[in-house]
């Protein structure tokens, strides 16, 4: 296959940036497409041109580092797939492809298709936990937790932290991130202690990054993990209970 | 040097909680007087730290990602094991330590082994307190499953991505410390050199990978959780950023590196399906539970899998292990696949796989149970392949996976040079010559939540009320220069090839000579190649771009630049071991029917290397290995 790729290229975090367009030559359809990307900058380095710089690192959809816009889709055209699990046989011979970075206020871009991500970190640090000091845990089997319960924590649990729900709002607001995260913690038992301190802090630490919610839901068809947006409605019913109502009940509601 | 192990005396069961009343302690009051550097945010690396920082001490911590949480401990698929004998099967820690001892075919320590063994239960507790989704009975109890190499049920697992959710809970642990203060966290940012005063470890220097910027910074104690080596081999299953740099630096400051060549190549994973394969994907062990392993009794057979009868299909691990079938250890299972690949038996488009069959468990148990069980690696196979594994049997090959091998370490986890610890993957404690499955997720958990946090304080209790050494020092100034000298170094050679040429180069010679089968004509050759191909590497490498933005090539320069020296001493190390064990299969030692010769009287030892410099050999330490509570067998999972 024969491929154009018209890349975002930006020297650096304050830098003009602009596409750069390359031929990508005699590729595979079995190639990932981050495979596809390393041949480029082969072929870069040997014309003595500085390759392309883009975030990856596991390469098998889990870590959450790779973060290109696909022809104005996060991850690209495949659903449920991060960019590092979509091959090239999902594309066609002669195709135009536009990789740029992330695009969202609140993940400023560091080098040509790398963004900083570091404000998931905040969110996290501001509540996103539960507190067991090392070693004071009971036994596993003393905490028991529904099925159903488990079940749901963990589809909220499986979010990978890509960032693909920002790039792909139209606000580039975090929601279904953060309310992932807190969905994860919320349902089982052992986040109740700090269910509505953790809710209110994380939403108050993700608005001072990111943009509003105005319930597009993009951001569940960009997700690669298929993080339902029912999530963002559990938060916003914990946000809004853990604002309003008494604090002291805390333990007592359901 | 004689290698001082600092076992407690006394029985096996009493080791650890003897070690722990005789040790020295830090009063919480004076714990804020300490400061540990903690490289890498693994499972051990961000256990540690978070564990560090509750017990109040002044924790820096140091990722090259751009989030502790991206770590490859996430891409664990499988499990992890405790010895909590929910199931009622008969397992217990000694079990749980017994067949550890033995899958690692007799080449670890009995000591460091029981005590893994030991508080993998507090493990369990800790993570299920902290909110890890493991899976549920329906009575709300835990689930459990078994795993290669062993006959209980003991692996936790949480669908197939145990890894990323017990990494989310080790770096929620790390992100509270952050928010309270006790820990400083630093993402972007590459250890490159350790930094030594009069023989002990003081602190590091990193690199800024946004900037470029070079910083020194002192500790009391520093930590290296920074992972296993995998990625020497180009081709492994480790993400693409894995390096053994950290360790490799460290090394060639004075601390010891033991058993090199012990290394894993894990038999389940996806066979490369061209030239630019970048990296292999795993699949989980955990499918051997209910895929049989095949491949055509005839060789170079060219029918499609289904076109072959049930009579013309060799299950050769059912056939050769009865007992174990298609859960014996990874080892075993990858020399078996290699076997037939090399008898022409290899199926797939380039002959270079074996067949996972999952046809009879579907009939057996119905398509849904299958799916609910493997339903997300079906749907990753696909992505990758564009085959339907409920239709198509998949095919797996070997892959790099794991390293055994790392910095020597005592009971304590410091490596030969005081004040330097290191944890996880990056040391070479616990799996011996061969690591069970779901023991890596275990062993980093605890050396990092319960055995470090209490022995780096019997080092650090006899420099109370001492002030770390400043970065003013020259030693700081020194190791400084000699990192930007280096990077420098890099950009100016301005050669023709790129690095992952050179990677690329080296990776096949160390999958050819020291992977699943090595020899004395081969290693030698390999010995002679490497040294050729690295001075090659430093004459006409091209690394492009600057020092001072981020430049992932020079990142790389770097990191291949230390694999070349690694793998010498891994082919070095495996030249040395004239026997096979675990991973290590040396072809002039096997029995008549092709199982690894071991050789305990002359090779039940810790093989743990010394540097001496870039032109001269290493120095040979061992350490003998003793068997007081299990007696050494020859393993069979016939």
């Amino acid at each position: 296959m024969n491929i154009t790729l018209k890349v975002w290229r930006q020297n650096g975090p304050n830098q003009p940036g602009d596409f750069a367009t390359y031929a990508a030559e005699n590729i595979s359809p079995e190639m990932s497409f981050l495979e596809m990307l390393d041949t480029v900058n082969e072929k870069l380095i040997a014309a003595n041109e500085v390759p392309i710089e883009f975030d990856h690192d596991c390469r098998e959809g889990i870590c959450g580092t790779c973060s290109l816009m696909i022809d104005g889709i996060p991850h690209g055209p495949q659903r449920s797939t991060a960019t590092c699990q979509l091959h090239m046989r999902k594309f066609q011979d002669g195709d135009v492809i536009t990789i740029e970075p992330w695009r969202a206020a609140g993940f400023p871009i560091v080098r040509d298709l790398v963004v900083d991500r570091s404000a998931f970190d905040r969110i996290i640090e501001s509540g996103g936990f539960i507190t067991v000091p090392t070693g004071s845990a009971p036994d596993a089997n003393l905490i028991l937790v529904p099925k159903d319960a488990s079940d749901a924590a963990m589809d909220a649990a499986a979010c990978i932290g890509c960032g693909a729900c920002v790039a792909a709002c139209p606000n580039g607001a975090a929601q279904l991130f953060t309310a992932a995260k807190i969905g994860h913690l919320n349902l089982l038992p052992q986040g109740q202690p700090e269910r509505w301190a953790r809710t209110v802090n994380m939403v108050d630490t993700m608005e001072e990054y990111f943009g509003a919610c105005t319930n597009i839901a993009e951001c569940a068809s960009a997700c690669p993990q298929d993080i339902s947006i029912d999530f963002i409605a559990l938060m916003n019913s914990d946000y809004v209970r853990g604002k309003v109502k008494q604090r002291r009940l805390t333990g007592q509601m359901s | 040097m004689t290698l001082e192990s600092n076992i407690p005396a006394g029985p096996l069961k009493e080791k650890w909680d003897s070690y722990r009343f005789n040790m020295k302690l830090v009063a919480p009051t004076n714990k804020r007087k300490f400061k540990i550097i903690v490289i890498g945010t693994g499972l051990a690396g961000a256990s540690a730290a978070a564990s560090f920082g509750e017990l109040g001490y002044n924790v820096d911590v140091f990722t090259y990602h751009d989030s502790p949480r991206r770590a490859h401990s996430i891409a664990a698929q499988g499990g992890i094991n405790a010895a909590k004998n929910y199931h009622g099967d008969g397992d217990s820690v000694f079990r749980l330590f017994y067949d550890t001892i033995k899958g690692g075919d007799y080449r670890s320590r009995e000591a460091n082994v029981y005590r893994l063994a030991e508080v993998s239960n507090e493990i369990i507790d800790q993570c299920t307190a902290q909110g890890v989704p493991f899976a549920r009975e329906y009575g709300g109890l835990l689930d459990n499953r078994s795993f290669g190499g062993v006959q209980v049920s003991r692996t936790f697992y949480a669908r197939g991505q145990t890894g990323q959710q017990l990494l989310i809970g080790s770096y929620q642990a790390l992100a509270r410390q952050v928010g309270l203060g006790t820990v400083n966290l630093h993402t972007r940012s590459e250890m490159l050199e350790v930094v030594l005063k009069d023989g002990r470890a003081v602190g590091v220097v990193v690199r800024d990978l946004t900037t470029g910027e070079i910083s020194t910074h002192s500790a009391h104690a520093v930590v290296l959780a920074t992972g296993g080596y995998s990625n020497a081999y180009y081709l492994s299953t480790n993400a693409m950023a894995c390096n053994g740099t950290a360790i490799w630096r460290a090394y060639r400051k004075g601390a010891q590196f033991a058993n090199a060549s012990f290394t894993q190549i894990h038999p389940t994973c996806i066979p490369a399906s061209d030239e630019f394969q970048s990296k292999l994907t795993l699949m989980s062990e955990s499918l051997r539970n209910d895929g049989r392993i095949w491949v055509p009794d005839k060789a170079g057979d060219g029918r499609a899998a289904a076109d072959v009868p049930e009579a013309e299909r060799d299950y050769y691990l059912e056939r050769r292990y009865p007992s174990f079938g298609n859960l014996v250890p990874r080892d075993v299972a990858s020399r078996a696949a290699k076997q037939q690949i090399d008898q022409s038996k290899g199926v797939g488009p380039l002959h270079n796989g074996v067949y996972l069959d999952f046809r009879d468990s579907i009939q057996r148990l119905g398509r849904e149970v299958i799916e609910a069980r493997y339903s997300n690696l079906f749907e990753m196979y696909e992505r990758i392949t564009d085959e339907n594994p409920y239709e198509v049997p998949m095919r797996i090959y070997p892959a790099p996976h794991y390293t055994m091998g790392g910095l020597w370490v005592d009971y304590e986890l410091m490596t030969t040079v005081p004040g330097l610890y290191s944890i996880g993957e990056a040391n070479f404690s616990d799996h011996g010559a061969n690591r069970l499955g779901a023991s890596a997720l275990m062993q980093g958990l605890a050396d990092g939540y319960f055995v470090l946090p209490y022995t780096v304080g019997n080092y650090l209790a006899g420099y109370l009320n001492t002030d770390p050494i400043s970065t003013d020092d020259p030693v700081f100034a020194q190791a400084e220069s000699a990192v930007s000298d280096r990077l420098k170094m890099f950009t100016s050679i301005k050669g023709s090839r790129s690095v992952d040429w050179f990677h690329r180069e080296l990776g096949k010679i160390l999958i050819e000579q020291c992977g699943m089968t090595r020899s004395q004509t081969g290693l030698e050759k390999a010995l002679s190649d490497i040294p050729a191909l690295r001075d090659e590497f430093y004459q006409d490498v091209r690394v492009l771009g600057e020092n001072e933005t981020l430049n992932q090539s020079l990142e790389k320069a770097g990191r291949v630049a230390d694999f070349f020296e690694l793998g010498e001493l891994m082919c070095r190390d495996a030249l040395n071991r004239e026997e096979s064990c675990g991973g290590h299969f040396r072809e002039e030692y096997q029995t008549e029917d092709g199982e690894a010769l071991r050789r305990d009287d002359d090779f039940a030892y810790v093989a743990s290397w010394e540097w001496t410099g870039r032109e001269s050999e290493p120095v040979l330490n061992k350490e003998a290995l003793e068997f007081e509570n299990v007696a050494l067998t020859t393993r069979s999972y016939k």
